[in-house]
């Protein structure tokens, strides 16, 4: 390309008033290997640009947010296993108490319900005491049937000695 | 809008938003973390896209926003300036290992620019963005840009012709 259409363009340039096309001419008069020497130190700039320019975003290009609603259900399903597993162990090592276990408050509080119970089942045992007598009672009168049976018998035969005399 | 159709879209315009991402936050991996944040943002927001004029320009100005907003509120405390791997097969080798150090001059001249230089210089020299996008993109006037970009270039070039006369003259 001619030497002074460079220098105008290279002017133009400067003060930001060439066209895209005029810019592409410059860079490919500058990216070749023969520049003339004054202008050597527009090299590197026009260099710099048209290397720069082929630079690539290599990395991914992210989509889907999922990877956070997986993460949830994870811990959901997580932190049921562990209440279970807790459910669980506490049953296993849960030993049943013994009285001799009590102490202070609660040897009290369990000895208050001891007697309760006691004076309940007494009264219990009174009602039964009673209904043994009714049991007396019902046995007494089954004896007084058979007797009236044995009468009702006696009246028969009485009757027929009557008849056939 | 099902994935497919989503990576239609986002596809040919990702690395533009990196290269814009890595140009402000200037390290890699924060510039690859900015990237994603911002398609994840168009994905969720998918049902709305069909109402941006340009879907482009729209992960443009926000990867801008997102990334001036990560500087201002980290103050650049996390980021660490990693230089990329320049690689051009093109150039014989003697003149690339010439060449790398005065291109690691310009980046690091760009890197020196006022930010909106750099975002302007960004679209424009690399994105090769036209002005009336870059306009809608940045919410200013095209005059505003020309003077911007206009700026960023001669001080690259005055920067670049310190270094280039330096310990000469």
């Amino acid at each position: 390309m001619v030497l002074n259409k460079i220098e105008k363009l290279i002017e133009k340039y400067e003060n930001g008033e060439t066209t895209l096309q005029e810019e592409q001419q410059l860079k490919h008069y500058f990216t070749k290997e023969t520049v003339a020497p004054h202008l050597e130190v527009y090299k590197p700039m026009f260099v710099y640009f048209s290397i720069t320019q082929n630079e690539q975003f290599t990395k991914d290009v992210p989509l889907e947010p999922k990877k956070t609603i997986v993460l949830y259900k994870w811990i959901s399903v997580a932190a049921i296993a562990i209440v279970m597993l807790g459910v669980y162990l506490s049953g296993a090592f849960d030993r049943q108490l013994t009285p001799s276990d009590l102490q202070g408050e609660d040897l009290i509080a369990y000895n208050q319900a001891m007697e309760a119970f006691n004076l309940l089942s007494s009264n219990f045992k009174k009602g039964t005491d009673n209904l043994s007598a009714v049991n007396q009672l019902s046995e007494s009168f089954t004896k007084g049937e058979e007797n009236m049976a044995l009468l009702t018998q006696f009246d028969k035969t009485t009757d027929k000695v009557f008849k056939y005399e | 809008m099902t994935q497919a159709e989503y990576l239609n879209i986002v596809m040919p315009f990702k690395d533009k938003v990196f290269r814009l991402a890595k140009r402000l936050l200037v390290s890699h991996e924060e510039a690859e973390d900015a990237t994603q944040e911002i398609l994840m943002k168009l994905w969720k927001n998918r049902e709305q896209m069909g109402t941006y004029r340009n879907v482009e320009a729209f992960a443009m100005t926000m990867t801008k926003n997102f990334c001036l907003d990560k500087l201002k509120s980290k103050h650049a405390q996390n980021l660490k300036i990693v230089h990329s791997n320049y690689q051009d097969k093109n150039l014989p080798l003697q003149k690339q290992v010439e060449l790398r150090d005065s291109i690691d001059w310009v980046a690091k001249i760009v890197e020196e620019l006022p930010e909106q230089q750099k975002i302007i210089l960004q679209l424009r020299d690399i994105e090769q963005y036209e002005f009336s996008e870059i306009a809608k993109m940045l919410d200013m006037n095209e005059t505003a840009i020309r003077v911007s970009l206009s700026r960023a270039r001669k001080t690259i070039r005055e920067e670049l012709t310190k270094t280039h006369s330096y310990g000469v003259k």
